[in-house]
């Protein structure tokens, strides 16, 4: 693999007492879409903070190309942060905001007005809205212009801090997947911040997941999805089955539902833990069909989820969710006494 | 026309409009008529009375005789313009001076003390509660010849200095003092509207810590600057305390004028045509500025090019 346009070596950040960021090592690749994922108060806007230059870190390093940038500050650093709020200049049009970064490298302008027409018909806004007050513009628009003139100085790499996360839903759809092609038309590196590990899954080459100021996992989406490294990880993921197991010899005892499960092959090490099942890869049995792990207990209640089903399954104490596709749904009713199971390789084990 | 359509309106349709009629007009002028009748005897009404006299001829306590352009005769073929000039020009210097003073003061307590902004707040405030005039005079003990200051430094370093007291620079100093609240608080909210995001964007684009200042801080926080200005430079404007106490009637501002002119002189039309004049510039000066610089825009609100 080629040298990385970015590498972290133990890179912390201390408030005080309070550690934000713990020893991070990290490298990423020329061109990547790098996601770093975590709840609020993981240390990710912290990181990224450093990452762009607004924040000094306390130990360790961040290479660029291979040299140190640790004290060269943000307006010195080749990179371009998109911020949470956008922070665009309210006072300014949309013209003198996507020309702004120019202007302050001194370029002439004439140049700065081409620049900022190319960059308004790379991201599909109309030419005349050179002249428009920033305040005229709708979310979405103001989603582009801030994301042009961050490309006006053609920075290195591209750093965003939940630029998304305060968008309704079906915009923030629409954007993720135009930030993607943007990172394809443009062939920058991009490093991205999110809450949301579904977020993270549309648009991202590899996915960091940061908890209490430490990366849990690094991996491409589908290995995190497939193989979360822990039980954060993969309810991080969304809405998972997690059963607290122990290895018994003849397989993993399962206290809660009192019985013996069948795990995966791999992991000999692994003493006690969760076994994961995802929603999806839990079934109805039908009599007469088996599954190498099955459970009987009751359908309490159904979710419609667009193009899927979810079922809540009550076990005991335990609660199972399934999830079907609309085509396979389950046939019966509430309160119905069923039977679901999974097979061994479809679960994950998992440490605390 | 209309009169026809409202009769018709409630003769089909009586209860609905008057219901409506007084939720249209009721509630907010209702509620806005004890300030409106407070503002029209305690505003109004005086700066009526003044610009009524300034029309009497010279010398007359009351509103019967014809109205006169004597007065303002006499302001313009006097020798005023020098007092109103000197006035000016100490305000403008006041001005000047708190702008580059409150500047680092209302961009710490915006941006950087945090809980310590409070305590500067009451530090400057508390001052208030005491008579201008006592605090005048608490100067004049402190800078006279053989003051706390001179007094101080000469008992101690043996240095005899000159008191800078009874003439401008004492005023100035006065003015200064007086008014910093006006240009602080003002400044200190405007300088808060900038939010940090905006300036560290700016900054992450390349601009030097000078360009994040000109071009991003000081347009945002214009409209608490221009504010904390204009009052500065209004209440200045109408000063006397100051020049009076600290200058010691080294400098004739046209509030002493004005007082002159009501008191010692007992020409209250003369008095009136000063004020009116002062009251006019003023005016003028706050809605010029006001209109020139569109607070608006400044915001980012509404408002079409």
């Amino acid at each position: 693999m080629a040298d990385p346009i970015l590498r972290l070596s133990q890179l912390s950040k201390r408030f005080g007492q309070f550690e934000a960021v713990k020893g991070i090592d990290l490298a990423i690749q020329e061109g990547e879409f790098f996601t770093i994922v975590g709840p609020s108060g993981s240390g990710k806007t912290t990181l990224i903070r450093m990452l762009a230059g607004l924040e000094e870190p306390s130990d360790g390093e961040i290479l660029l190309r291979g040299e140190r940038i640790n004290e060269t500050p943000a307006n010195r650093r080749p990179t371009c942060m998109v911020f949470q709020s956008l922070a665009l200049f309210p006072h300014r049009s949309v013209g003198q905001n996507i020309e702004f970064p120019l202007k302050m490298r001194g370029v002439p302008p004439v140049e700065r007005m081409n620049r900022a027409l190319d960059l308004l018909r790379l991201l599909r806004l109309p030419e005349d809205y050179y002249k428009k007050q920033v305040s005229q513009c709708s979310g979405g628009e103001r989603q582009r212009i801030a994301l042009a003139r961050a490309l006006a100085f053609d920075p290195e790499i591209l750093f965003f801090d939940e630029p998304l996360s305060a968008i309704d839903y079906r915009l923030r759809k629409t954007l993720e997947k135009e930030l993607k092609d943007l990172h394809r038309e443009t062939g920058k590196t991009f490093v991205y911040i999110t809450h949301s590990l579904e977020e993270a899954m549309v648009m991202s080459d590899r996915i960091g997941i940061m908890r209490l100021g430490e990366l849990v996992q690094v991996g491409a989406p589908d290995e995190i999805y497939s193989r979360p490294a822990n039980r954060f990880v993969s309810e991080f993921m969304g809405e998972v089955n997690v059963l607290e197991v122990k290895p018994n010899g003849a397989g993993l005892h399962c206290p809660v539902l009192g019985s013996t499960l069948q795990g995966p092959d791999g992991k000999a090490d692994f003493e006690s833990g969760y076994l994961v099942i995802r929603p999806e890869y839990l079934r109805f049995i039908a009599p007469g069909e088996t599954a190498e792990n099955t459970v009987t207990g009751v359908l309490y209640n159904e979710y419609a989820l667009g193009s899927r089903i979810q079922y809540q399954v009550r076990v005991g104490e335990q609660v199972f969710l399934v999830e079907k596709l609309r085509e396979q749904r389950y046939g019966g009713k509430l309160d119905d006494e069923v039977t679901i199971g999974w097979e061994a390789r479809d679960s994950v084990l998992a440490t605390e | 026309m209309t009169a026809t359509t409202e009769i018709r309106a409630t003769e089909t349709d009586k209860p609905r409009h008057r219901r409506e009629r007084r939720l249209h007009v009721s509630p907010g002028l209702l509620t806005a008529l004890p300030v409106l009748i407070f503002l029209a005897l305690a505003f109004a009404a005086p700066l009526l009375a003044v610009f009524g006299y300034s029309f009497m001829p010279e010398g007359t306590f009351d509103f019967t005789f014809p109205p006169t352009l004597e007065n303002y005769l006499a302001v313009f073929s006097g020798s005023y313009y020098i007092s109103f000039a000197k006035s000016l020009g100490l305000a403008l210097v006041t001005v000047v001076l708190l702008m580059v003073i409150c500047w680092p003061i209302a961009y710490g307590m915006a941006k950087l003390f945090g809980r310590w902004a409070n305590l500067m707040t009451l530090a400057i405030i508390i001052p208030l509660f005491v008579s201008e005039n006592i605090r005048l005079f608490g100067w004049v003990l402190f800078l006279i010849k053989g003051g706390v200051f001179l007094g101080g430094l000469k008992a101690w370093l043996g240095f005899d200095g000159e008191s800078i007291l009874y003439d401008v620079p004492a005023i100035v100093l006065g003015l200064v003092y007086v008014y910093l609240p006006f240009t602080l608080f003002p400044m200190v909210l405007g300088i808060s509207m900038v939010s940090r995001e905006v300036t560290e964007a700016a900054f992450d684009m390349g601009a030097s810590r000078w360009q994040v200042f000109r071009e991003v801080e000081l347009p945002l926080a214009t409209p608490g600057i221009l504010i904390g200005g204009l009052l500065t430079f209004i209440l200045s404007l109408g000063s006397l305390a100051e020049s009076k106490i600290l200058g010691g009637q080294a400098v004739i501002m046209i509030a002493d004028e004005i007082e002159t002119a009501f008191t010692f002189g007992q020409n209250w039309p003369l008095g009136s045509a000063l004020s009116v004049i002062l009251i006019l510039f003023s005016g003028t000066l706050v809605l010029t500025l006001l209109s020139w610089v569109d607070l608006d825009r400044i915001l980012g609100r509404g408002g079409n090019d």
